[in-house]
């Protein structure tokens, strides 16, 4: 009897799902409709004095107007935003910033995915680079107006990376500050190895012997002190495309950024000089200490390729380590690094009202200003994205930072349509070899065809 | 308007179930039906609406779980091994150490609360402990192996021990569930029962096997079929115990609620998770369904 009645419920709802799903647009609350409805009716109750000044723009000059700023929960980055947000709302008496950085890293996308579709969240928002292809393709983010950010002087004044931040000509986002890849070395390490810690490898092919050395291995053979590791789930499929497939003659991506070219001989080599501190030197193993930067930070690791960002983890985690930085080894002459950022973007939540959209911007041309960049990099340690401030010859005879600093003027970010998944497939060429047992040129083929994939499938929309 | 006092506990009891009700509602129903109007349409969660189109996400799942190295096929597949390994087992377990603490009074308070805490612990927190416990060359399991002179294991990170090493750990962690109910239903059973079978000579197998497994019939599909749907569902213990939370390595891991959360979280393809998410909803469906009908059966003595 129990089942009968339980079975008549489940098919009364199913009809009923049946008879909803097959509404052409669902009421009023339904996600699917709600970002034009639930927008201003939100805005309204948020922010009077925004909802008034809309109406006659001109008039409403004396008007406070209030707009919503988001960020991901980072001490130093909190705290140099709030300094900014009180500088920018001296000079600017009737803008208000509300900050919002209480989102973990974590949940920071899923937080503003949620935002959209209950018409709340932030006007001014900052973002991974490597996010804008999809914010952009969801139409979250509005162009930024060439008026008030000429192109021509953005690409003369920043750093050249940012162009990755120009979607078919169009500018989206902007950053105040950038990172590049650098090579750490613990010296205590390199000491206990018989290595010249203040002679740290400059080329491949040093980093590659000096690592061997370094690496030390108890009775079992366990290893103890892991020279190098190889982690794509690090920092390391970005050495791989933006670093390695240059200096051993290729290009990751054709100039479009539309066609992977990784895969081509340069690249296989390449691949398999990363593939060696693992399958023939033996130098470290990605699954132990859980993951190479961890291990590095707790001292079990000589040489790691990591982001400014690190300097940050290493001060907070490990004070006491005994550690420098040096440019990224060089090969076949060839310099470079990967350059990567955190940016800024206004939201179609701003542009929905003029006044907030003017506000925003206004917001936006400070946080990105030099003094911006100059205030953030003495706060959070990141590279100024202005040329102007990352040019300081201060920051490049900077022991730590300096490394990172010389990188800018070498530095290539990649253009992702997808960072998580396209970061994925050269996490599964490497299992598929290390674990699978598969051959690193099938593998390399591999990751290759699933990139060509996400980037087909965003370039086609 | 007067009303008789029972009348007057009818319409209160009325009120506060009508307060629960109005919770599962909201919070349960509504969102559920939702899913099904977004599996038929094509919405990237930044955009405000998405265009009606039927069964494309449906059909773009089947296209999707025949191309090589699927993460679609290999959900389903992970999915429905996690049932296989971890539903007998548990029942297995369960049961075992069911019978075995119906028969002490010493201490049984305390086994019983050392069994049930996994089962209220978040498994977030669990999922950490056991990737400590697994970890390669310096986890406590692999230390043990290496005293003992057995060779190390990479548990979750081979795609071959992965999913085994997962299982593991959720069947530790739901396996007192089991126990709690399966005492319960040992105690239900009526002690004259066992005074006669022994008077009758039944030995200790006899007696379990005519009397204890019978009688524990119902508990038995009321255990089956929430611990089916709790391995259909899995999905916190894999997102914390595989790398980057990917249902890796080599997707070896991963189950549909998982795909779920990524497609719809991390590549905002809202439709094409809705879509499984209903695909999801009618397997969970049918082998309830499947299950409670050739499971149940009375047992009268």
């Amino acid at each position: 009897m129990q089942h009968k009645r339980f079975l008549t419920l489940l098919s009364a709802l199913m009809v009923l799902a049946m008879l909803l799903a097959a509404c052409p647009a669902p009421a009023a609350p339904a996600p699917a409709s709600s970002g034009e409805a639930a927008a201003p009716a939100a805005e309204a109750t948020e922010a009077p004095a925004a909802e008034e000044a809309a109406a006659p723009v001109e008039a409403a000059s004396d008007d406070v107007v209030t707009i919503e700023y988001w960020q991901y929960n980072f001490e130093a980055r909190v705290t140099a935003m709030d300094q900014l947000i009180e500088m920018f709302e001296a000079e600017n008496p009737n803008i208000k910033v509300i900050h919002n950085a209480d989102i973990p890293y974590a949940e920071f996308r899923d937080k503003i995915a949620a935002s959209v579709p209950a018409g709340v969240g932030p006007d001014v928002a900052t973002l991974f680079y490597g996010w804008q292809s999809a914010w952009i393709d969801a139409g979250y983010l509005v162009p930024l107006p060439e008026d008030a950010f000429p192109p021509a002087t953005i690409e003369a004044e920043f750093s050249p990376m940012v162009s990755a931040s120009f979607v078919d000509g169009t500018l989206y986002t902007l950053p105040t500050a950038v990172r590049t890849l650098a090579l750490f070395y613990n010296k205590d390490l390199m000491e206990a190895a018989g290595l010249d810690p203040e002679s740290p490898p400059t080329t491949l092919d040093e980093l590659a012997e000096q690592a061997v050395k370094c690496t030390v291995r108890d009775a079992n053979g366990d290893l103890e002190i892991e020279g190098f590791v190889t982690d794509l789930g690090a920092q390391d499929h970005h050495w791989f495309r933006e670093v390695l497939v240059r200096q051993f003659g290729g290009v990751p991506y054709s100039d479009d950024g539309r066609t992977v070219m990784y895969n081509d001989d340069a690249g296989l080599q390449a691949w398999n000089y990363l593939l060696a501190f693992k399958t023939e030197l033996e130098t470290g193993d990605n699954t132990l200490f859980t993951d190479s930067t961890n291990a590095f930070v707790s001292g079990q690791v000589c040489f790691h390729v990591d982001g400014s960002f690190r300097l940050g983890t290493l001060a907070a985690n490990a004070p006491d380590m005994n550690f420098g930085v040096a440019e990224l080894p060089t090969h076949n002459g060839i310099q470079s690094t990967f350059g990567s950022y955190w940016t800024h973007g206004i939201t179609k939540k701003a542009a929905a009202d003029q006044a907030r959209f003017d506000a925003s911007v206004k917001f936006l041309q400070f946080i990105t200003s030099a003094q911006a960049g100059a205030i953030w990099v003495d706060i959070v340690g990141e590279l100024p994205a202005q040329l102007e401030a990352g040019n300081n010859p201060e920051l490049a005879a900077d022991p730590k930072l300096g490394a990172f600093a010389r990188g800018l003027a070498y530095a290539h970010a990649t253009f992702f349509a997808d960072e998580s998944a396209q970061r994925q497939a050269m996490i599964d060429a490497y299992d598929m070899v290390v674990l699978a047992d598969e051959d690193p040129a099938v593998a390399l083929d591999i990751a290759a065809e699933t990139d060509q994939e996400i980037l087909d499938e965003f370039f086609s929309e | 308007m007067k009303f008789t006092l029972r009348q007057r506990q009818i319409i209160s009891a009325y009120l506060f179930l009508s307060v629960s009700l109005l919770f599962f509602i909201v919070i349960r129903w509504y969102p559920t039906l939702l899913a099904f109007n977004i599996s038929f349409r094509d919405w990237n969660v930044f955009e405000s609406s998405g265009p009606w189109v039927g069964m494309d996400n449906f059909a773009e799942i089947w296209k999707d779980a025949f191309k090589p190295r699927s993460a679609v096929r290999a959900a389903f597949t992970n999915t429905i091994l996690y049932v296989a390994y971890g539903v007998p087992l548990q029942l297995i377990l369960g049961l075992g150490v069911a019978l075995l603490l119906a028969q002490i009074r010493r201490f049984s308070a305390f086994f019983r609360v050392a069994y049930f805490a996994p089962y209220v612990t978040s498994a977030v927190a669990i999922a950490f402990v056991w990737n400590w416990l697994y970890q390669p060359q310096t986890g406590l399991i692999n230390q043990v192996l290496s005293a003992l002179n057995l060779p190390d294991q990479p548990f979750t990170s081979s795609p071959k021990q992965a999913l085994q090493s997962v299982t593991a750990v959720a069947v530790w962690q739901n396996v007192g569930f089991a126990i709690i109910i399966f005492l319960a239903g040992i105690q239900q059973i009526p002690e004259t029962y066992y005074e006669a079978a022994r008077i009758d000579g039944a030995n200790g197998w006899q007696i379990f096997w005519g009397i204890t497994l019978p009688l524990l019939n119902p508990v038995i599909v009321y255990l089956t079929v929430l611990s089916t749907i709790s391995y259909l569902r899995l999905f916190a213990l894999v997102q914390n115990m595989s790398p980057q939370g990917t249902g890796g390595p080599l997707k070896s891991t991963t189950t549909v609620v998982l795909e779920v959360y990524r497609e719809g979280f991390s590549s905002y393809h809202m439709g094409y998770a809705g879509a499984l998410t209903v695909i999801l909803f009618f397997v969970i469906l049918a082998i309830t369904v499947v299950q409670l009908k050739f499971l149940t059966r009375r047992f009268d003595y």
